[in-house]
């Protein structure tokens, strides 16, 4: 699946999680030893629900409660949200390594407090930082300028690449 | 340059800045010292190659532990040993641990790091070592990617939440407990922040304690968990050939501050499947259990092996009981102190010192209806084996008497011998204190 970085207005079907979703939900510790992303994926989510992998689509949007992302530092866990297609995830909170490890690949992880469900329609715009759908038309929160650039790169890789090409 | 008002963390990360900060301030800073696991290791190869970079910044500032699948488990595991080994060999890292225990309690045991340093792990655990006063938290395999590139880290310098911790702990009670209910306290309203210990109790808290107590501070979602580096933290640093401090400042100005008696404590656990799920053991007194677990860079130093013994010398557990040494050191130790010898006659499944069970990935995974009681610091849905298992976490003490009985048992049953659950005190702790 072609992650497509530029589009900044975003479309898409919303995916609800509760509070305290944990690393090791989002990733399994038994599939951090595999080197293929292609096939880690296949298991995000899996102690919740199964086959999340092969319903969710390109551009869907995670909406979730307090502490996402919590417990374990595995960095596959922004990974493989990043590699089912889903560009943002929204949370009441986020634990602070997962928001680094989202930064850092390019996901952007805002915090908000959404009352929407699973299935509904939502539309980000990424330039303006709004959100459209159900609840009406709402701002959210922008992150310094250093974070943007990053997020705007595609993440901490290219944004090193670039830095190192510059030098 | 130190402002009157300033918390731990922000007395160290201005002398890491060069210029006074405050929390919330975003700023680049110089790391003194990094510490890379096997499970991330080629991760983070590949994504240093991927940024551009060569040569790392510093060589002799990078640790890299085996921990997390030693022994293997299965039979691509080696392949992520000999990535790192290559990459190490490349650059000339010689701090390398091939098998020498848990990666918090080997950088820990092995004089890597003083007070007032900036130190950054590829595990979320990383801030044990706030315990010696050290600025200490996880990242991710990217991160860890580029500041081996830069020997740089853009932080927030975090608010602070202080804990006045007073009074003396029960006897029956432990630095677990004092942390379990901090944490069950907070729920996740940590997050971002520090968590600095303060109070005339400090000082009546061992090295293994506080490292168990700063080790949970992430599982309150705080980016740090900060100890003095004091009398006591100094002379275990001594013993590692460390001679450096760093005090609290009376005068600073916290966020919040909480106050703890330890003489109203009382043994604590933890619920399925969140480690803010806390309660009083006494609740759930009866429960019966299949497993017991004493390990992990939470809870499986010398100290706590000390208190595994006291309670199985002589006895049989009902429970099948795993326990892994948080490192070769404490092995060796607990060897020569007959302490395994205890357990081994007890009925215990002794395991070669690494994350073992706590990390998932080996070392007595439980089954479809089962339940466990463990020393680690999460309990996470499915994390140690079937998503149809439970798991409670309590200290080494709950651990044990639980383990011995074969149901949830309340460690204050067994003070029939005053000393029998005494914590250890700076004269029993010696052995400890050297290693």
């Amino acid at each position: 699946m072609k992650i497509n970085n530029n589009l900044k207005i975003i479309t898409g079907r919303v995916w609800k999680f509760g509070d305290n979703v944990d690393t090791d939900i989002i990733v399994p510790s038994q599939y951090l030893a595999l080197s293929d992303l292609n096939e880690i994926k296949k298991h995000a989510f899996e102690p919740l629900m199964s086959n999340f992998a092969g319903q969710v689509r390109n551009g869907d949007i995670i909406i979730a409660g307090k502490n996402f992302g919590s417990g374990s530092s595995r960095e596959q866990a922004a990974e493989v949200i990043k590699a089912l297609g889903v560009r943002v995830v929204i949370a009441e909170s986020f634990s602070r390594i997962f928001l680094r490890n989202a930064i850092n690949n390019g996901l952007w992880a805002i915090e908000n407090r959404l009352d929407v469900n699973t299935g509904e329609t939502i539309t980000i715009d990424l330039v303006e930082f709004s959100l459209k759908g159900s609840f009406g038309l709402i701002s959210l929160p922008r992150f310094p300028p250093l974070i943007m650039d990053i997020v705007n790169n595609g993440g901490l890789i290219p944004y090193m690449r670039k830095k190192n090409n510059n030098e | 340059m130190n402002n009157k008002k300033m918390t731990l963390s922000e007395i160290i990360l201005t002398e890491k800045f060069g210029s006074p900060v405050k929390s919330g301030d975003y700023i680049e800073l110089p790391v003194d010292h990094v510490m890379i696991h096997d499970l991330f290791a080629p991760n983070v190869i590949v994504k240093f190659q991927e940024m551009g970079f060569e040569r790392v910044w510093n060589k002799d500032k990078v640790a890299i532990i085996f921990d997390h699948l030693i022994p293997a488990s299965e039979n691509h595991h080696p392949d992520l040993h000999h990535q790192a080994l290559k990459f190490a060999e490349k650059q000339g890292i010689t701090k390398i641990h091939k098998a020498d225990g848990i990666c918090h309690q080997v950088m820990v045991e092995s004089g890597y790091l003083k007070p007032g340093d900036l130190v950054l792990g590829t595990d979320s655990h990383t801030c044990t070592y706030g315990a010696l006063g050290v600025f200490a938290t996880g990242v991710g395999y990217t991160e860890m990617a580029a500041i081996l590139g830069t020997g740089k880290i853009w932080l927030k310098v975090p608010e602070t939440l202080a804990f006045n911790l007073k009074g003396k702990l029960p006897a029956g009670v432990f630095a677990k407990d004092i942390i379990l209910k901090i944490i069950s306290d907070l729920k996740s309203s940590a997050n971002y922040k520090s968590m600095e210990f303060i109070g005339e109790s400090v000082k009546t808290l061992l090295v293994s304690e506080r490292l168990t107590m700063s080790n949970m501070t992430v599982e309150a979602g705080a980016k740090v968990g900060l100890f003095p580096a004091d009398s006591i933290a100094i002379n275990y640093l001594k013993s590692h050939g460390i001679f450096s401090s760093i005090s609290n400042n009376p005068e600073a100005q916290y966020l919040d501050v909480f106050d703890y008696n330890l003489s109203n404590l009382t043994p604590q656990i933890a619920c399925p499947n969140q480690v803010e799920n806390v309660v009083a053991v006494t609740e759930l007194e009866g429960t019966l259990i299949d497993q017991a677990f004493l390990g992990s860079c939470t809870n499986g130093r010398l100290d706590d092996l000390k208190i595994a013994a006291k309670l199985l010398v002589g006895k049989k557990t009902k429970a099948r009981l795993i326990v892994t040494p948080a490192s070769r050191r404490v092995f060796i130790e607990a060897v020569k102190l007959g302490i395994i010898d205890i357990l081994l006659k007890a009925g215990a499944i002794v395991t070669f010192p690494a994350c073992g069970l706590c990390s998932g990935i080996s070392g007595g995974l439980i089954a479809d209806g089962e339940v466990m009681i463990a020393s680690n610091n999460r309990n996470f849905l499915g994390r140690m084996g079937s998503k149809n298992s439970q798991t409670f976490l309590g200290s080494p003490a709950t651990v044990i008497a639980s383990a011995i009985r074969g149901k949830i048992t309340d460690p204050r049953t067994f003070i029939n011998k005053k000393q029998l659950l005494l914590r250890p005190n700076s004269k029993t702790a010696t052995a400890y204190e050297k290693i």
